[in-house]
């Protein structure tokens, strides 16, 4: 909005070539008051709290487990290396990766389907239907895993029945169905928007030049879908390697992932400095993956 | 709208496609269909039918803990949808309208890290904060504010989509026609955006009512929202009782992704 | 200065982009009251920049533009005596033709019966009677243009600008539009700044022309000026059809080809200067004998290279040995003789039409 002392001061140096740049700067400003309270509000509860994590990762632990302002040292970020954190480091990392690839094997083709019917109306609707799981309440869809493996749950007794599983809950592969099925949508989505984008006439052209589907397909449609497979592929994996509600409601002590061990010691092991520093190399990691998504120039989601 | 040749597989592809897309379909939706069912079984043993009652519902409506719950989890989604939004959305404007700005390309990463930041990791963080600055005792009011950081982003991204589609020369036309800033944002951006506001809302409002692991950091004695409640109770044991409140916040969930689509509807038909 | 102020006019304006881009390079012009003033030249020439700068949508890094007089400085685009026809015609989606026209004088606080009055006018000027409670979305691209029309003009601006209004459209709806435009310009009065890359289009609807290039005026004037007299090589190219050749000046109003025919034509550089001789196709004679031709114009020697037939007109190439070659287009008409590859001709052309630009 341009006030009325605004205006008669525009008039009156309107024969200054630097006009523009005062214009300019006056746009700037405007943009950065609009971002304003949205920068202030992350800067103080987003940027502060992760230099104050970082912070606290060199503190040392008070009795009851909070950092105390004093004797900095590199105990936490040394504990990273013991064993036990190791062994909970390579579970979770193997079990968002393997995550990742089934996430992956599974939603590419539906995706496909879904993104190559040919009616709108009909990929409108599946895609509805996929929306429908995705935006229900994750805790109520672990939940419900939770029911299915225990005892008396029917994946349980068809396992029985057929003699090929036993009580799955609280196990290892109980976590990993729990993982897939929490976060298989963030996969599909973005899968189905590069695919649903595509330009299907140069899968034509590469048909018609490569002769066979198959190589069109590895020629073509992967290389282009390629965004939608990177972004999928980071929502799926980041979210997985913190997990905690998956591990917490289907999992067991041998099934501690990083998520779980980062709660325990703000809980139970009283250990905030530990946390901190546990919470830190998560974050690094996050980092590196989203850096390397930008540098594979996939910036559509 | 026809689609092209070259996405159409050959029949033995075709019906593994269909085959892999119906089996997915059915792993999203049976568990949460056998949730569903459930809650309406008169057995007090989750796993048996026990003839079509009403009684978990009952038994959910008459604990009070779960109704203050409840009303804690509205009131703060509410709140938090409401400031994130205003925020989020002006946030989205700045980026996509003022190319440049001191501190814009900082501004642009600082947005996106709530979206892909492990929710433990925000929760830690925000605990840390909340406990050691005392600013804010933990409750209510910590759980909102913490709620508005990661959704600021998630509006902001959503906004931010909606800018993109809209043709920059509309805001040009507005202000050939006199309209000064706020006019031409009143009368012309806001509603050409407002299905993408209105979504980024919607979808502020389902991750508030969703947050299990921020929330159950960051609450103070007293103030807890419903999922963590619930996870508190799913924890300890599985009763119907639970499948009934999970029914209940499907539904919500339901409410919120079919209003999400027809504003979604509702902006192809303006385009 | 005339004795009638200029409608709008640009002093030494230029616009940067950055450090390096130069959109608009230190243009002076001057659109005169009441004109159908048109900006040509290819993508990229700074024509729309120097549009939008005009309507206050950007400002110029230097320079000054004044309208009617009225320093115009950064004044924003609300605070300007001048409406826009947009190239995508931005028509707002979200309300029916009827609130789109409206919506200027809305903006200015007008009372509303007077709202109704002025929109009814509108819609009948641009003849969309019956379409006021239409939406964008419904209306043909023609549609949509009147209407774009009819938003910009209810508020009576001191100056129109239209930026690239018909490019959307077929080629049909395109030139009538041309002429409905030329009409309702004639009828409102108003100048109108019309900018657009189609030469043809610039030539049939304008009164003057501004052909930019590269950020830069080539030349302003009449229509026919610019078309008869190009200024530059630019225009000459740019403008219509026209065929080159190499030449050097004899002197004043002389020159000689590559292959030393000495032809008379329009010069205004020194001699010895080399230059390129620019011809219009359809100003160009054939005679199969010098004889044939009428005295005091000038007469070159050739034979046909090439003949093309092209409905109208037939357009041949006349090979003039080391000179080059020129290219003639001759109406069709039964009396007209017919060339044929390999026939000795003379090309016979007036001194006017050919033009000696600096190369």
């Amino acid at each position: 909005m341009t006030t009325l002392k605004e205006r008669k001061g525009a008039q009156q140096e309107s024969s200054n070539p630097k006009l523009e740049r005062s214009a300019r700067r006056r746009e700037s400003w405007r943009g950065f008051f609009h971002a304003a309270p949205a920068y202030v509000y992350l800067t103080v509860f987003f940027t502060l709290p992760l230099l104050i994590v970082f912070v606290f990762s060199f503190a040392s632990r008070s009795r009851t487990g909070r950092p105390e302002l004093e004797g900095w040292n590199l105990d936490s970020w040394a504990r990273l290396g013991e064993p036990l954190v190791r062994t909970i480091v390579v579970r979770s990392f193997t079990m968002a990766i393997f995550n990742t690839l089934l996430c992956l094997l599974i939603a590419y083709p539906f995706a496909y389907w879904i993104a190559t019917r040919a009616r709108q109306s009909t990929r409108t609707l599946l895609l509805v239907a996929v929306l429908i799981p995705f935006w229900s309440n994750f805790l109520v869809r672990t939940y419900a895993w939770r029911m299915l493996l225990d005892s008396d749950g029917y994946i349980t007794q068809i396992g029985e029945f057929t003699g090929l599983w036993g009580r799955m809950l609280f196990t290892a592969p109980a976590v990993f169905i729990g993982l897939v099925y929490g976060y298989l949508p963030f996969m599909v989505l973005p899968l189905y928007a590069a695919l649903e984008r595509m330009d299907w006439s140069l899968v034509e052209a590469g048909r018609d030049l490569f002769a066979s589907g198959p190589k069109a397909f590895r020629k073509i449609t992967l290389p282009l879908s390629k965004p939608g497979i990177i972004a999928g592929s980071i929502l799926v994996f980041i979210p997985s390697l913190g997990a905690y509600v998956t591990p917490d409601i289907l999992g067991g002590a041998k099934t501690t992932l990083l998520g779980n061990y980062i709660v325990t010691q703000f809980g139970s092991a009283r250990n905030w400095p530990f946390g901190s520093a546990l919470s830190g190399a998560i974050l690094f990691v996050m980092l590196l993956a989203t850096v390397a998504y930008f540098r594979t120039g996939g910036r559509t989601v | 709208m026809t689609l092209h040749q070259g996405a159409v597989a050959r029949p033995w592809v075709e019906r593994i496609l269909a085959i892999n897309g119906w089996f997915v379909f059915a792993f999203l939706y049976l568990p949460i269909m056998v949730v569903v069912v459930f809650s309406f079984s008169g057995s007090s043993n989750v796993g048996i039918w026990g003839g079509f009652s009403l009684r978990w519902y009952d038994q959910m409506l008459g604990n009070q803990q779960l109704m203050n719950a409840l009303k804690n989890s509205i009131v703060i989604a509410l709140w938090s949808t409401v400031i994130a939004t205003v925020l989020g959305t002006a946030a989205a404007l700045s980026l996509d309208r003022y190319r440049r700005w001191v501190g814009r390309g900082a501004f642009d990463g600082l947005l996106y890290l709530p979206i892909i930041i492990p929710d433990v990791t925000m929760a830690v963080m925000l605990l840390l904060w909340f406990t050691q600055t005392g600013l804010v005792p933990l409750g209510r009011t910590s759980i909102t504010l913490a709620h508005i950081a990661f959704n600021i982003s998630f509006v902001a991204i959503v906004v931010r989509a909606r800018l993109a589609h809209m043709d920059p020369e509309m805001e040009d036309a507005a202000a050939d026609l006199y309209a000064g800033r706020w006019q031409a944002f009143r009368r012309v951006t806001l509603p050409l955006i407002l299905p993408g506001v209105l979504g980024g809302a919607l979808l502020a409002l389902t991750l508030s009512l969703d947050d299990v692991v921020i929330t159950s950091f960051v609450q103070g004695p007293g103030a807890t929202t419903l999922p963590v409640y619930v996870f508190g109770l799913i924890r300890r044991s599985v009763t119907p009782e639970i499948n009934a409140v999970s029914t209940f916040m499907i539904a919500i969930s339901m409410v919120l992704v079919l209003g999400s689509l027809g504003f979604q509807r509702r902006s192809e038909k303006d385009d | 200065m005339t004795d009638s102020i200029a409608a709008v006019s640009l002093h030494g304006v230029t616009k940067r982009f950055g450090e390096d881009v130069v959109a608009v390079d230190d243009v002076d012009l001057e659109i005169r009251d009441g004109e159908f003033f048109s900006l040509l030249g290819p993508s990229g020439c700074g024509k729309t920049t120097t549009l939008r700068m005009i309507a206050g949508l950007e400002f110029p890094t230097d320079g000054s533009i004044e309208i009617y007089g009225e320093e115009m400085g950064i004044s924003p685009p609300n605070k300007r005596p001048v409406n826009t026809v947009f190239q995508s015609y931005a028509l707002f989606p979200h309300m029916n033709v009827e609130d789109n026209i409206g919506f200027g004088l809305r903006m200015q606080k007008i009372d509303p019966a007077e709202i109704r009055t002025k929109v009814g006018e509108a819609i009948e000027l641009v003849q969309m009677t019956g379409m006021e409670k239409r939406r964008p979305n419904a209306l043909s691209g023609g549609q949509q243009q009147r209407v774009a029309l009819a938003r910009a003009l209810v508020n009576r601006p001191k100056v129109l600008l239209l930026d690239e209004p018909l490019g959307a459209l077929d080629l049909k709806l395109r030139q009538t539009m041309q002429l409905e435009l030329k009409d309702i310009q004639s009828e409102v009065g108003i100048s109108f700044v019309y900018v657009t890359h189609d030469q043809e289009e610039a030539l049939t609807m304008s009164d003057r022309i501004a052909v930019m290039n590269e950020g830069r005026m080539e030349q302003v004037g009449r229509s026919e000026d610019i078309y008869d007299s190009p200024g530059s090589l630019f225009v000459a190219g740019f403008v219509g059809d026209m065929c080159f050749l190499t030449a050097e000046v004899v002197e004043a109003g002389a020159v000689r080809l590559s292959g030393g025919e000495i032809v008379r034509a329009r010069t205004s550089d020194a001699a010895g200067t080399s230059v390129t001789l620019a011809l219009r196709p359809e100003m160009l004679h054939l005679y199969a004998e010098a004889s044939e031709a009428p005295s005091g114009r000038n007469a070159v020697k050739g034979s046909i290279a090439r003949s093309v037939f092209n409905g109208g007109t037939m357009f041949y190439e006349v090979d003039i040995g080391a000179g080059g070659s020129f290219d003639v287009r001759v109406e069709n008409k039964p009396s007209m003789r017919r060339w044929d590859m390999g026939d000795s001709v003379v090309v016979d052309f007036h001194p006017e039409a050919a033009t000696a630009l600096a190369q």
